[in-house]
């Protein structure tokens, strides 16, 4: 498909408010005009606000400015993070910029008792979900390999082989069903792990036995340098009717329509009805990471096409326009945002190396003789420099 | 006391129904182990006791058989899941390599993943491509991973008990062509540590090291070397990751002489290491050099031709001959 067509197609648009939220997610109809699939959007790049017969929405002024808040505080982070990465504090980063409301607008939808399955770019995931951003970089910088409990705010460790963590979340929703709780899960992954034989599997691993997960795929268009049409030919959410469950198309770039979608995904896993595919569709602004380099493989102009759909701009134009929120808002935020910067800067210099007989730590929960053997072996050989260095004295 | 004697595959099955009734965390998952109960009927039953909610008939899906068993281990059960075949692990060997392996060091500790990861493996039965491989080494090279083979019926029904109470990921080996063999199983009895290895024979002139299949082939070597007058020990290594070299240097430093015996081939494996560290360890003791005797450099061979492949006594009795040689 081309960035043309997509943005030249109009969403439908309802005057009527549906009062209740449907209770089945619905595939997406084809619009008669066109053979793309249609995009659920609550919010329209110019700030306008849609209604969607089977995605209705209602926020207060207080919600929408959180929901503000935190994109920018994410776009904020992800920034301060790139250029660390370019001071050569970070070994590597994966910008989330341009996929600041498919990641508010689901975390954003989630219970505190879900669980989430992120990939490596879920930045703005693990702030709805409490954790803190400057644990998310020493994965990066190169101190450990994910560093935080899981369970400390139900968001499982980033997983860089692609599409494996969604099996996981599968695995974990079969727990969840078999404990009889009726909380929810949430496998995210991108437009490249939907070639992955293990989302493949999970999708008929959830199916099968009807697990309350939904999967979360952002669409960002490009999996490193491949572009969404060496990965698929049909829409990616058309995948899910082979599998047996419904599969929406959501503007990844409408936070309310990604919360709302989301939320109607979730509530249904909750219900006992089984998986959902949302596919957010959203473009990756930056690069894939910061080793690749877009200007190689994309043009100038369709990154221009989708700077126009920011998700930021248009939830800002809207809260103008609705009198939701005032210059001291947008003010307070941008010294709020500062702070946060300076606070990942701060504490991304100060983390220190890992003592390096961490090495053997945490590879058994049981213990392992060898493992036992090689760390001594390797302190004494640590210690042995302790004594040259006296010696030098 | 409670003595019975039963098949490794009873022992197995004995196992595993103790499992599910002490513990409600623990699940069966896999390819046939309901209604069938496993192509070599492991599970036999257990799905009519336990119910389909513990024992899960799963899509043919290895990555997502393990892939799933980690998400329910993390979710605090218990997964005891079964590979049909050795030669068919490797759709989930990434699962198991990148994620079941890792996850709890990069957790820092706080989670663990308690998962058993059973495979039927090894030769001698006939069977078709892909069916009858031992690629213990290639899970033994991976840190995190515990790998273990019982040769006998009572340690098949311990060390798969004290397999599914691990809190790491183990890799358990069952060696498929000795399912049928029975053996006295003491199922009260307090058994020793899985990772200890054990003396299955005495003697005093040479170390025969083996585990799973190979264990039987080296006790009618050394009681074929007992008609010439060679007293052989044998050593059961029960564990592949982590070895019990104290129980080897032991043996070695009495006898003197070591040889190694496997199904898998001896280029890279098991052996290997054994040969490396015993050497390090014993290399005032050795009469010999360490010898090794298992399969080849070459792709497992059709049916017809494996018992040339395969150690048989004859194989283990000519390295013995050539390790007192020296």
């Amino acid at each position: 498909m081309t960035v043309e067509s997509t943005a030249a197609r109009k969403p439908r648009r309802s005057s009527k408010r549906t009062s209740a939220v449907k209770t089945t997610a619905k595939t997406s109809a084809k619009t008669p005009e066109s053979s793309e699939p249609e995009l659920v959007q609550l919010l329209t790049p110019e700030g306008e606000r849609l209604e969607h017969p089977d995605y209705s929405i209602d926020l207060t002024a207080d919600e929408l400015r959180g929901l503000y808040r935190d994109m920018v505080l994410t776009r904020r982070f992800d920034a301060e993070a790139t250029a660390l990465q370019r001071q050569g504090e970070l070994g590597l980063w994966a910008s989330l910029l341009g996929q600041e409301a498919a990641q508010i607008g689901s975390g954003r939808a989630l219970r505190d008792d879900d669980y989430v399955f992120p990939t490596y770019r879920e930045h703005g995931v693990a702030w709805c979900r409490g954790v803190d951003p400057t644990n998310l970089l020493g994965m990066f910088r190169g101190v450990n390999h994910g560093g935080w409990d899981p369970n400390s705010n139900n968001f499982h460790l980033y997983t860089i082989v692609i599409g494996s963590q969604t099996l996981h979340a599968t695995g974990y929703a079969m727990g969840v069903a078999k404990d009889g709780a009726d909380s929810a899960v949430i496998a995210y992954f991108g437009d490249g792990a939907s070639s992955q034989g293990d989302v493949a599997e999970s999708f008929t691993f959830s199916a099968v036995y009807n697990a309350p997960v939904v999967f979360f795929c952002q669409n960002n268009q490009w999996a490193i340098s491949e572009p969404t049409e060496k990965q698929t030919r049909v829409p990616l959410y058309q995948r899910a009717q082979g599998f047996g469950f419904p599969g929406v198309r959501v503007d990844g770039n409408d936070v309310l329509a990604c919360l709302a979608v989301t939320r109607s995904a979730l509530e249904r896993a909750r219900r006992g009805e089984g998986p959902t595919l949302v596919e957010a569709f959203t473009y990756r602004m930056g690069a894939h990471t910061t080793s690749d380099d877009p200007t190689k493989y994309r043009a100038d102009e369709e990154r221009a096409s989708w700077e126009a759909k920011d998700p930021i701009l248009r939830l800002r134009t809207y809260l103008e326009k609705e009198g939701a929120a005032d210059e001291a808002f947008f003010t307070a935020l941008d010294e709020e945002s500062e702070a946060l910067g300076k606070r990942v800067r701060e504490a991304v210099r100060a983390m220190p190396d890992p003592d390096p007989i961490a090495i053997f730590d945490n590879v058994y929960a049981d213990g392992n003789p060898l493992v036992d053997e090689e760390r001594a072996q390797f302190a004494a050989y640590q210690a042995s420099f302790a004594d040259t260095a006296e010696e030098g004295k | 006391m409670a003595m019975e004697k039963m098949s490794i595959a009873k022992a197995l099955n004995e196992s595993l129904r103790k499992a599910l009734d002490t513990d409600p965390k623990v699940l069966i998952m896999g390819e046939d182990v309901g209604k069938l109960g496993g192509v070599f009927r492991i599970t036999d039953g257990l799905q009519k006791d336990f119910g389909e909610d513990r024992v899960i008939d799963t899509p043919l899906a290895e990555s997502g058989i393990v892939g799933t068993a980690i998400g329910l281990a993390l979710r605090g059960y218990r997964p005891v899941v079964e590979i049909q075949f050795d030669g068919f692990v490797f759709p989930a060997y990434d699962q198991i390599v990148t994620q079941l392996a890792k996850m709890h060091a990069r957790a820092l500790g706080k989670i663990k993943l308690p998962v058993v990861v059973r495979i039927p493996y090894g030769g001698g039965i006939g069977a078709v491509e892909h069916h009858s491989e031992s690629p213990e080494a290639l899970f033994a090279h991976v840190a995190g991973l515990k790998v273990v083979s019982p040769s006998n019926a009572s340690d098949a029904y311990w060390m798969m008990q004290q397999a599914v109470q691990s809190d790491d990921p183990i890799i358990f080996f069952e060696p498929k062509r000795r399912y049928w063999d029975k053996g006295e199983v003491e199922t009260d009895s307090i058994p020793g540590p899985l990772h200890k290895a054990s003396v299955a024979r005495t003697g005093t002139d040479l170390t025969l090291v083996a585990y799973g299949p190979m264990v039987k082939v080296c006790l009618e070597a050394a009681a074929a070397a007992q008609e010439e007058g060679k007293s052989i020990e044998v050593l059961d290594l029960r564990s592949m990751s982590p070895i019990d070299f104290d129980a080897i240097q032991t043996s070695v430093e009495k006898t003197g002489r070591l040889v190694v015996v496997h199904e898998a081939p001896v280029f890279y494996g098991s052996g290997a290491e054994i040969a490396a560290r015993i050497t390090e360890r014993c290399f005032y003791h050795l009469e010999a050099p360490v010898l090794r005797v298992g399969g080849y450099h070459a792709p497992y061979p059709p049916a017809r031709l494996e018992d040339e492949y395969l150690p048989g006594l004859d194989r283990v009795l000519d390295a013995v001959d050539r390790s007192l040689a020296y």
